[in-house]
């Protein structure tokens, strides 16, 4: 069926906006102040103390692929409303509102780019739209993302950025996690590599899926990464958590995690990753016959 | 059957009954006009018991799933089962006694049992951590599934959990992952597997053991992403009680066994004495088996590859979306 996917593929290519100098933006995390321009050119990372501020998905596509360039494919997919589920406002209101204000369908956005060259299949979460939630659109979405995968035989890269499942979609959204895993089931068998990219925040069903299941796993500086929310935690065991509990920092030292990249390098590590697991697949020994170039 | 513990629907019943069973203390056989009034006491009671339980609401059901005195894991185990044989650990780091499992057999199929298992005492509870699982749990899961899918063992999976747990430790050992990675090779295993939600199906919590060939529910067991205390808490954030609005929130989630059949994600709901599991926990272990050996006999006939293909094909289908 990829021949039939294909018509609804749309280009996004990400044109570089400049912000007028006067705008400043304080961080969330020490409290400097940052002029706009700086603030771009730095990648949107405080120069004071690091922090990494939230991005969305057309800046992150900018960041990483040759020419800032996606193929997306699945754009129409929408959400509809199985449960039809009662909440202040109605779900489908709340889809057609959040579609509007930030201009994508739904909280991820997938297709075909390339890194120095490479073709991937590649996708990234936008937390803007309903806190990056995965409901059956994101679901699908990546497993379509893990099918263009295994259909041509090219490395998947999926940037994680998710307050976990989508509630006012029920057990649906809950199912969401075991189509994506099944799914990368397959892609191990076919040993295709998949890159996990964390960033800030990936927790609840995102975390317990597909984004801890990369054969590496990456993560940006001081992200927020785990299973259950620190507000859920803390209210459950009634003690203060540690300090720097379930950051990057955090997961990586306790084995979950393979490398922090600082927005900077995220780019460079993703494609010497790529390097090393894709490529012709010579093996240990014809590489030693071969012995250094001289 | 009355030991004090039920909840506030069920107490009319609860209370008639009691005093059906001190009539009967006092009736003898010249007694002939108690024996009368008993008579038309029961009638009541068959009444009262219809009214009560057969259009029970989502809320209600989600309290009968928590019933203080409903069948758990090891209960059924017990009486399904012969010659079960408990493993421990996940080899890594702990045994998790909130999951309990090991090789039994049903009639005479041997299986590999596993369950979440709640607790009934105070004691028992702190024990077996109210049913929610770490990630030594889930992990000792998969260690059971592979080792009864090297031997060729089909798996019974028993779900009663009111979540993953929510800690430090946890959260440092990788519940994500281990619930991830479950999902993963659980849909690689090499044998049969058969699920039945019993009581609470909770999210992640639930899911982390719960990809299977035939997906079953008793009729007052629940499953969803998340649960209605947790979901009012997020709907009505401003209520000074936000729990209270819990019935609330179980109406929009549709987490019943009814809901979640008719959204297609599970095969088949299986019925519960009327009043729950619980009023007869021998006929609904009986219920479980039939219903489980009856999966087990359907799916043997398929060939492994076909096995493993058709539990794929059934969760890449899940979702519902407009394109
Ligand atoms: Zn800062």
């Amino acid at each position: 069926m990829e021949w039939f996917r294909k018509n609804k593929e749309r280009l996004v290519r990400q044109e570089k906006k400049t912000i007028p100098d006067g705008i400043w933006t304080k961080c969330t995390s020490c409290g400097e102040i940052v002029y706009g321009r700086e603030l771009e050119r730095l990648l949107w990372v405080c120069p004071a103390c690091h922090y990494h501020f939230q991005i969305r998905y057309n800046q992150y596509i900018a960041l990483l692929l040759d020419d800032g360039k996606l193929d997306e494919f699945d754009a129409s997919l929408s959400s509809v409303d199985p449960l039809h589920f009662e909440d202040r406002i109605s779900y489908p209101e709340r889809i057609s509102k959040t579609q509007q204000k930030t201009g994508i369908n739904d909280a991820i956005i997938c297709g075909i780019g390339r890194i120095d060259g490479r073709t991937i299949s590649f996708g990234v979460m936008d937390f803007s739209f309903i806190g990056g939630s995965m409901g059956s659109v994101v679901g699908e979405k990546v497993a379509r993302a893990i099918e263009r995968s295994l259909d041509r035989r090219i490395p998947l890269v999926l940037i994680s950025c998710s307050g976990g499942a989508r509630m006012q979609e029920g057990i649906y959204s809950l199912m969401q996690m075991a189509k994506t895993c099944v799914l990368l089931a397959e892609l191990r068998e076919a040993k295709i590599p998949y890159i996990s990219v964390l960033t800030n925040p990936t927790t609840g069903g995102v975390t317990a899926s597909f984004a801890s299941l990369g054969d590496v796993i990456v993560a940006e500086p001081q992200a927020l990464v785990g299973f259950a929310g620190p507000r859920v935690i803390r209210q459950t065991i009634r003690q203060e958590l540690p300090e720097g509990f379930q950051s990057s920092e955090f997961i990586r030292d306790h084995g979950f995690l393979d490398i922090i990249a600082p927005r900077a390098e995220l780019r460079k590590t993703l494609s010497l990753l790529l390097e090393y697991m894709c490529g012709p697949q010579a093996g240990i020994h014809q590489s030693l016959k071969e012995g250094p170039a001289t | 059957m009355n030991t004090g513990l039920y909840i506030d629907f069920e107490k009319p019943v609860i209370e008639l009954e009691k005093r059906i069973d001190e009539m009967r203390e006092l009736a003898t056989d010249e007694n002939l006009e108690l024996g009368r009034e008993i008579r038309l006491l029961e009638h009541k009671l068959k009444k009262l018991r219809e009214e009560t339980f057969s259009r029970l609401t989502r809320w209600q059901r989600i309290q009968l799933a928590r019933h203080p005195l409903r069948p758990y894991a090891a209960e059924y185990i017990e009486l399904m089962t012969t010659d079960y044989i408990a493993l421990h650990g996940d080899r890594a780091f702990a045994d998790d006694r909130a999951l309990i499992g090991g090789f039994a057999k049903l009639d005479e199929l041997p299986v590999m049992v596993i369950g979440q298992q709640k607790g009934r005492t105070t004691k028992e509870k702190l024990a077996h951590n109210f049913g929610m699982c770490h990630p030594e749990g889930y992990r000792k899961a998969l260690r059971l599934m592979r080792l009864a899918a090297r031997f060729g063992r089909p798996i019974l999976i028993l779900i009663d959990t009111p979540g993953a747990f929510p800690g430090i430790g946890a959260e440092e050992r990788g519940q994500a992952e281990a619930i991830a990675r479950n999902i993963r090779d659980m849909a690689q295993l090499e044998t049969p597997i058969v699920v039945v939600v019993i009581g609470e199906g909770a999210s992640g919590g639930a899911l982390g053991v719960g990809i299977g060939d035939r997906v079953l529910m008793l009729e007052n067991s629940w499953y969803s992403v998340i649960g209605p205390e947790a979901c009012a808490a997020i709907l009505w954030k401003d209520h000074p009680n936000p729990v209270e609005k819990a019935p609330d929130a179980a109406e929009a989630l549709r987490p019943t066994a009814q809901d979640v059949k008719e959204f297609g994600i599970i095969d088949d709901v299986l019925a519960e004495p009327l009043g729950g599991a619980h009023r007869d926990p021998e006929t609904q272990a009986l219920t479980i088996k039939k219903a489980v050996l009856a999966r087990f006999q359907e799916l043997s006939a398929l060939p492994v590859v076909e096995l493993i293909r058709q539990r794929h094909e059934k969760y890449r289908k899940m979702g519902k979306f407009s394109e």
